[in-house]
């Protein structure tokens, strides 16, 4: 049997989660790895959005914020499983991405980055200012979800970096899975195919308002997802991971790897997640040498890594 | 009765006068050319009556019901399908993934489906490329399915927009100069399928400088001249009529003439 493209990202990619532990000197390598996926994902959901749609989001990191403070307040509050208060946060996040998304995609041109940038300030401000539900600035505890006691009551008993690097790295196949699934769909051309030519794809009839919203709602639900993956892992929230930086790191990270490539997207997430830890040692000069890697790489890769270096092995094979 | 009306038909782009009271109208399975000097609005009418321009004055009839207002995919739906003057290509798309966004509106399922890459999914992408391929061997196009769109020469695309408008198996097809670029073959080759899909029903409404080609496939052509339609006909009249001489055609008809001749 002949295996899609599809089946054979899939399989590397999880194959490359489950044996990179072996290379691991420490259990702290497991953090790192847990931090990729969720970063990973994250940006998955804007390949949908920037590689297929070719729709720029600059306030990603609200709905990452909705999804993380779900988790921590929907068991407070309303009593719900953290796991449970996961979905709830995604669903919330999917529906204001439609709220907000529906009048401005509408128009053409920047208005998305704008009003997304806004709506991204607007959530960490009130993630930072209602010290009283949120703890503001200092942030608040998130309840573990005892996914890690229940592998333990059937016999799996893993320490806790470990389970969330293997509960995320399988969150991330099934994002990346899913994202493929839609790049080949109906759905995944219209995308394309807006992004390719508007009035074209409107000759065609596809509205393109409409899947430029679906496209938004996606990746605001992954974003939204991974922000609970993060609070469920760290146990701890603050509002900066509704930050402004967070937006543009996420941007950054899908722009890097290759926006059209969910695996180089994913690519891009490791690098941008590991080099600041490797940096770490000149530490005054990270933002500097993060700054010039972007630079160097849009001068010479305007489509990102992967896929310019795909294309280079191509034509040098030819 | 017609099946694509045009009445009074006008646009202006600030002061200017871009078309005015442009009225005609295409039966089923006829082919209409709209001819005129560069700048004589012809493409502005086809943005008007395809949605993309919102049209100051008059109205577009499809099969008897108004659809001036209508947005391009809401047109697309109704039937009517375009391409285009300056290429609308989906680059980064392959040959045949430009011709399977076509069949857009065919394609059945929901978002969640695609997502999890359900069989109704795969079967309705299935069958959009299957006849994806047909088309593409109809234009010609066949061998350069699995190609990058963007590798492919101009007169390859121009038949690969209209592979693309096919797809949609319009009831109305608007083609804006599709032989534009194209070689004497190439040409021959586009009129011939021009005349095919007229023969099966679908009105064209074509825009095309190349005056052969139009005198010899049109059942009847419009003329425009600065925004004003100032003749229409059967195509032996118009390249007899003295004002259409006068406001393009001129030596280019009695080139045309001699060779029906």
């Amino acid at each position: 049997m002949r295996l899609s493209s599809k089946t054979i990202t899939l399989l590397g990619l999880a194959v490359v989660i489950a044996i990179a532990p072996v290379f691991f000197p420490s259990s702290f390598y497991y953090r790192v790895g847990s931090l990729i996926f969720v970063n990973g994902l994250a940006v998955t959901g804007l390949v949908i959005l920037i590689g297929y749609a070719g729709q720029i989001s600059l306030g990603h990191a609200g709905f990452a914020g909705i999804g993380a403070y779900a988790c921590a307040l929907a068991p407070v509050h309303l009593g719900l499983h953290p796991a449970l208060a996961a979905v709830l946060g995604a669903v919330l996040s999917g529906i204001i991405a439609w709220l907000v998304g529906r009048p401005i995609l509408r128009l053409k041109g920047y208005y998305l980055a704008v009003a997304s940038l806004g709506f991204g300030v607007l959530v960490s401000m009130v993630l930072a200012n209602e010290a009283a539900i949120t703890g503001g600035p200092d942030g608040m505890a998130v309840e573990d979800p005892g996914l890690r006691g229940a592998l333990k009551a059937i016999g799996i008993d893993l320490s806790n970096t470990e389970f969330w690097y293997a509960f995320s790295g399988l969150v991330l196949v099934i994002g990346a899975w899913l994202a493929l699934n839609l790049y080949h769909s109906p759905t995944g051309r219209a995308l394309r195919a807006l992004h390719g030519s508007e009035v074209a794809a409107r000759a065609v009839g596809i509205d393109v308002a409409g899947y430029k919203l679906k496209a938004f709602v996606i990746s605001a639900v992954y974003a939204s997802v991974s922000g609970s993956l993060l609070a469920l892992q760290n146990k701890f929230i603050t509002p900066d991971v509704a930050g402004f930086m967070h937006s543009i790191e996420m941007v950054t990270m899908t722009v890097l790897g290759g926006a059209g490539s969910v695996i180089g997207a994913i690519l891009g997430a490791a690098i941008l997640t590991i080099l600041p830890q490797i940096l770490t040692v000149f530490q005054e000069y990270e933002q500097l040498l993060l700054g010039l890697v972007m630079m160097l790489v849009m001068i010479f890769m305007r489509d990102g890594l992967l896929p310019s270096i795909a294309r280079r092995l191509r034509r040098g094979g030819e | 009765m017609s099946l694509l009306q045009i009445e009074g038909l006008g646009i202006d782009f600030g002061g200017l006068r871009a078309v005015n009271d442009v009225s005609f109208s295409l039966k089923a399975g006829e082919i209409v050319s709209v001819i005129g000097p560069n700048g004589a609005g012809k493409t502005t009418l086809f943005n008007m009556i395809s949605g993309v321009y919102l049209p100051g004055r008059g109205k577009v009839m499809l099969d008897g019901e108004d659809v001036t207002r209508l947005s391009p995919h809401l047109l697309a739906r109704r039937g009517l399908s375009r391409t285009f003057q300056n290429l609308q290509i989906f680059h980064a798309m392959t040959v045949l993934e430009n011709a399977v966004v076509g069949h857009h509106l065919h394609e059945r399922g929901n978002i969640l489906a695609d997502l999890l890459s359900l069989p109704a999914s795969r079967r309705s992408s299935r069958e959009s490329e299957e006849s994806a391929r047909r088309l593409l061997d109809r234009v010609g196009l066949g061998r350069a399915a699995e190609q990058e769109a963007g590798s492919l020469s101009y007169g390859a695309l121009k038949r690969l927009e209209i592979a693309r408008a096919l797809a949609l198996k319009p009831r109305v097809l608007l083609l804006d100069e599709p032989a534009a670029g194209c070689n004497a073959v190439e040409t021959e080759e586009i009129d011939h399928l021009i005349a095919q899909v007229a023969a099966e029903g679908v009105s064209i409404l074509l825009v095309e400088h190349d005056m052969k080609m139009v005198m010899r496939i049109s059942n009847h052509i419009v003329v425009l001249d600065h925004g004003e339609k100032i003749a229409e006909g059967e195509p032996a009249a118009i390249a007899r009529n003295p004002r259409v001489i006068e406001a393009y055609l001129g030596a280019q008809a009695t080139e045309a003439n001699n060779a029906d001749g």
